[in-house]
């Protein structure tokens, strides 16, 4: 190995590298092993052993940073980190894309649209996040960001014959490729600014100068705008209820889940590393971002009829409770965020696993009507659809409460009392609209023979997240010692 | 090892319900009688404590501590005292008999139902041991999930309204006391540089008036709406009356005092200097006296028998929480009394309008007249708890609620004279009640063949009617049982109360 790619630089990249190679690999067998449409499922298998893979370079990575005795490596001169947030990050991203394509097959067969390049776009996605999570440089991490959302402007535009998906592409790319511009935008400023896109010598050059430099400013809110783009938060979250509610199920829990979590990673890089010594222009800011982005999300999520709509206003919500942690900005406030991102993994999923399996050819499954008295028809369903709303609401014993704890903590401990106390309420509101769709499963009486159709994927995906909930939530310790190894400080 | 008592209690109905859930869902019977068995076992495990109570002891026995999430220092801390102990051995027995008046009255989705039902027992009977906040919070909530699901499948035709309402209400008031506690933790880490929940430790912790003041408020909301005290009592009759039976029973019986325990374990001993301010007793003995008046004047107008028991709730818990802001050893002691005896004549209460109703199924109090010709041994049930919940001397109530005004005379002859007011006025609606549905002529025909009791709903009356017997004969086994704990709590609150000061009334050592 030459000087530009070590060992250690080959150790650094390898779970991305996994996923490139099987994303390719699903290109060419899709065409030469399995051509015809009921054996693309079998793709399926194809991610499930590169997330097998992908999870052991992981582990090795976290064994290396054990036995060295260190909190970081750096790699590729500095261009890429193993650290603890990385690899929790990226275990983060596996689970999401594991789920997705565990449940991904009999969706797609519904809706006939089952192409194997489905299967390689959800292992590209990853691959995106993976910088997105793992680079400390700004071109990489814009790279990032490019092989993450273009990878999602196809897979939410995947169901080619419906209007819905094609609308939501076409927005989400729209809207995409301008929040791109914002953040192409900043990070160029902050080149120019310090004259390296390094995050780390950002850092120093940037802590030397003052505060109230108009560029500097310029630079902190273009950056900021792109990187909420990503987060949907307010005031830039319009694209979301239309591409959450347009993309095939399996992408929208893919999209909420990992692109959030992504889109949070690659946040907590910049405000915990160059933008740090910046707090004081950028906390009121992003403290009133969290609360307009709470708002929105929790008063849009009110009236809506449709269940994927509602879980997208729900998704905006749950990023400013994220953004909050960030505003407290103390050890336990970014413990709470990366916490957060980690149990919403699962619970969010868990939510939208229900709905895939309710996808008929002849029903959406995702309107109230359609769930009345699930409760009658799919008792378990019913039950771990109930664990996961309870969970996103913040009741405890799940794990949804010890996300929501941590920000409130981290809150409470910095003095944010009025914060607080605005977050909490929310909590009440937020009842108001989950425990609507607890009402149509348990309370109504049954109106349709809508059934959940379980595949073996899906069965095992649903008792996967619903395990992380409950799991996360009653045995919290162990998880909450992973997390606190995971911060960037 | 000492056999941990205290988890026997807790888990026995959580045990009991894991197992039914594998019962097969088709044999009801077998379902019901589980269920049933189950129920009893939880009030079998509950007697040892009883027995092996010792009152003469201060502070909490039969301990239990281990590790929960020691990252965030919290831990699985049990305890018992014995305002616990009453309220944990109510909660056994009212679980136990809500269990059994369901046997015929429910026969939808038996099974998810006998399930909320243990698993509410076990949420409550963990609110009254707890001696973790975390723990407590964690407890207070998982209550609220059955107790929906309770109201919202099983109840009565405004069921989903009802149901929401009800989470609606007590989650809002939790997440504020969610704050509260982790203020709370947090100025005990900056004074003693450990973090913890246990309230015995929190106990030790110095905070200045004003944020004692505002801490407070924030509990008093959570507290309050469970209470549930004006104004935040509108939750109380919808969720009463659409509730079943069991539910209404247990809502009444238990939850409620949740509410009125969270005020003596936390908002007293946590926050001492805030609850004896001027300000504070003032504004809390004024909502009790206005619930206690206005809970009755509206009884005094219902139409709905149900809705009738629900709001006397409001009037009586106005006793309770009057008591304990009256934060003298009678009007505390007297306070956790009136929580029993509440429990037990308004359990009764609730229970005799659902057996009326499985009759009926109607609740319109004209719909009846003349009952007991029918009746007998229904009517004469009826009086005993109608009694008991009126005050009448030699049954429980009385006990409760003298002991109560005489706390309130001691503080201010005022509140006393005021509250004596909603005693004449709980004996109106009450006998009124009586006397349209039980006492004449027989008015409609469709009442004419109603069956009597049966020996199932006699023996869910018979242990209801002893205890209140016991309590209005021979009270003095519950006041020493009280005495510890309400001593600690005064003690705390207006400290050198005990050494032969001068009751000196808060009311005016702030006007000084």
């Amino acid at each position: 190995m030459s000087e530009f790619y070590t060992s250690l630089d080959h150790f650094a990249i390898l779970p991305a590298l996994l996923m490139g190679l099987f994303g390719c690999a699903i290109f060419l067998f899709d065409l030469w092993l399995f051509p015809s449409a009921r054996e693309k499922r079998y793709l399926a298998w194809f991610v499930i052993v590169a997330e097998v893979f992908v999870a052991v370079a992981l582990f090795r990575q976290f064994a290396y940073l054990k036995s060295a005795g260190v909190s970081s490596v750096a790699a590729f001169k500095g261009l890429l980190s193993i650290d603890g947030f990385s690899i929790f990050f990226n275990f983060m991203f596996l689970v999401a894309a594991l789920l997705a394509a565990m449940v991904s097959y009999r969706y797609l067969e519904e809706e006939r649209e089952n192409h194997g390049e489905y299967y390689a776009l959800l292992l590209m996605a990853q691959c995106g996040m993976f910088f997105l999570a793992s680079a400390t440089e700004l071109v990489s991490l814009f790279i990032g960001v490019e092989l993450m959302t273009i990878t999602f402007y196809v897979l939410v535009g995947f169901l080619a014959r419906d209007k819905r998906s094609n609308e939501a592409a076409i927005k989400y790319f729209i809207l995409g490729s301008f929040s791109s511009a914002f953040l192409a935008y900043g990070f160029s400023l902050l080149y120019g600014l310090t004259g390296s896109t390094h995050l780390t010598e950002i850092t120093v050059a940037l802590a030397s100068r003052p505060l109230d430099e108009p560029l500097l400013v310029i630079a902190i809110i273009t950056t900021t705008v792109g990187v909420l783009f990503k987060l949907a938060a307010a005031p830039f979250h319009m694209w979301a209820p239309d591409v959450y509610e347009g993309a095939p199920t399996p992408v929208t829990a893919y999209l909420a889940v990992g692109s959030k979590a992504a889109a949070i990673a690659m946040l907590l890089r910049l405000f915990e590393g160059p933008l740090a010594s910046s707090r004081e222009v950028w906390e009121p800011m992003i403290a009133l971002v969290a609360i307009v982005t709470i708002t929105v999300g929790n008063l849009g999520a009110l009236s809506q009829h449709n269940i994927k709509r509602m879980l997208a206003y729900s998704a905006i919500a749950h990023a400013g409770y994220m953004l909050l942690g960030l505003v407290a900005g103390n050890d336990t406030g970014i413990k709470g965020v990366v916490i957060y991102a980690f149990v919403y993994t699962f619970m969010n999923f868990g939510a939208f696993l229900v709905l895939i399996g309710l996808r008929q050819r002849d029903a959406s499954g995702e309107t109230m009507e359609e769930l009345h008295g699930l409760m009658r028809r799919n008792g378990p369903a019913s039950v771990m659809m109930l664990v996961f709303l309870v969970s996103l609401a913040g009741i405890p014993p799940t794990a949804g409460f010890i996300a929501k704890y941590f920000i409130f903590l981290a809150l409470i401990e910095t003095g944010h009392y009025w914060l607080a106390l605005i977050g909490v309420l929310y909590v009440a509101v937020a009842i108001y609209y989950y425990f609507r769709v607890v009402r149509a499963m348990f309370l109504e009486s049954p109106s349709g023979t809508m059934n959940l159709i379980p595949s073996l994927g899906l069965r095992l995906a649903i008792v996967g997240a619903g395990v992380g909930t409950i799991g996360l939530g009653l045995f919290a310790e162990p998880f909450l010692r992973l997390a606190g190894m995971s911060i960037l400080r | 090892m000492p056999i941990p008592l205290l988890s026997l209690v807790l888990l026995t109905p959580l045990a009991g319900m894991l197992v039914l859930l594998f019962l097969p869902s088709g044999n009801k019977r077998l379902i019901r009688l589980w269920a049933n068995i189950a129920g009893f076992l939880g009030f079998l495990a509950s007697v040892p404590l009883v027995l092996q109570f010792d009152k003469t002891l201060p502070g909490f026995q039969f301990t239990e501590d281990l590790n929960w999430i020691p990252f965030l220092g919290v831990r699985y801390t049990l305890g018992l005292d014995g305002i616990s102990l009453l309220l944990v051995m109510l909660t056994t027995v009212m679980s136990f008999l809500s269990i059994l008046c369901s046997w015929s009255a429910v026969e939808d989705r038996l099974k998810s139902y006998y399930a909320m039902l243990l698993l509410l027992e076990t949420g409550m009977v963990g609110v009254f041991l707890a001696l973790d906040f975390f723990l407590f919070y964690v407890f207070w909530e998982v209550v609220l999930v059955p107790m929906y699901f309770l109201i919202g499948v099983w109840g009565g035709p405004r069921k989903l309204y009802a149901a929401i309402k009800f989470f609606l209400y007590t989650l809002t008031g939790s997440v504020l006391m969610l704050v509260a506690m982790l203020v709370l933790y947090f100025a005990h880490h900056a004074q003693f540089g450990v973090y913890t929940f246990n309230i015995q430790e929190l106990l030790r912790t110095a905070m200045p008036i004003a944020t004692q003041q505002w801490v407070f408020w924030l509990l008093f909301i959570g507290f309050a709406i469970k209470v549930p005290m004006f104004p935040f009592h509108t939750w109380l009759p919808d969720a009463h009356t659409e509730a079943p039976t069991a539910g209404s029973v247990l809502l009444a019986a238990i939850l409620l005092k949740m509410g009125t325990y969270g005020f003596l374990r936390f908002s007293l001993p946590l926050l001492p200097d805030a609850s004896g301010s001027l300000v504070i007793v003032r504004a809390l003995v004024t909502l009790s006296l206005i619930g206690i008046l206005y809970g009755a004047l509206v009884s005094l107008v219902q139409k709905d028998w149900k809705k009738l028991v629900a709001y006397s709730s409001v009037s009586h818990l106005g006793f309770c929480t009057l008591g304990i802001f009256a934060l003298n050893p009678n009007g505390i002691a007297g306070s956790v009394i009136q929580q029993i005896n509440h429990g037990i004549s308004t359990g009764m209460l609730f229970l005799i309008v659902g057996v009326i109703y499985e009759r009926r199924h109607t609740r319109e109090i004209g719909e009846y007249g003349g009952l007991a010709h029918v009746m007998p041994k229904f009517a004469t049930v009826f009086a005993i708890a109608m009694l008991s919940s009126a005050g009448l001397p030699m049954l429980n109530g009385f006990v409760g609620e003298f002991t109560i005004l005489q706390g309130a005379f001691e503080s201010n002859p005022l509140w006393a004279a005021v509250a004596v007011i909603g005693v004449i006025l709980g004996a109106a609606y009450l006998l009124w009640l009586f006397q349209r549905t039980m006492l004449g002529q027989i008015t409609n025909v469709k009442n004419l063949g109603l069956p009597d009791l049966n020996l199932r709903e006699i023996a869910i009356f018979v242990p209801l009617i002893a205890w209140a017997l016991w309590i209005g004969i021979y009270p003095k086994p519950y006041f020493d049982v009280l005495e510890k704990p309400v001593a600690q709590i005064v003690e705390r609150v207006r400290p050198g109360y005990y050494q032969g000061m001068p009751a000196e009334k808060p009311v005016e050592a702030a006007q000084r």
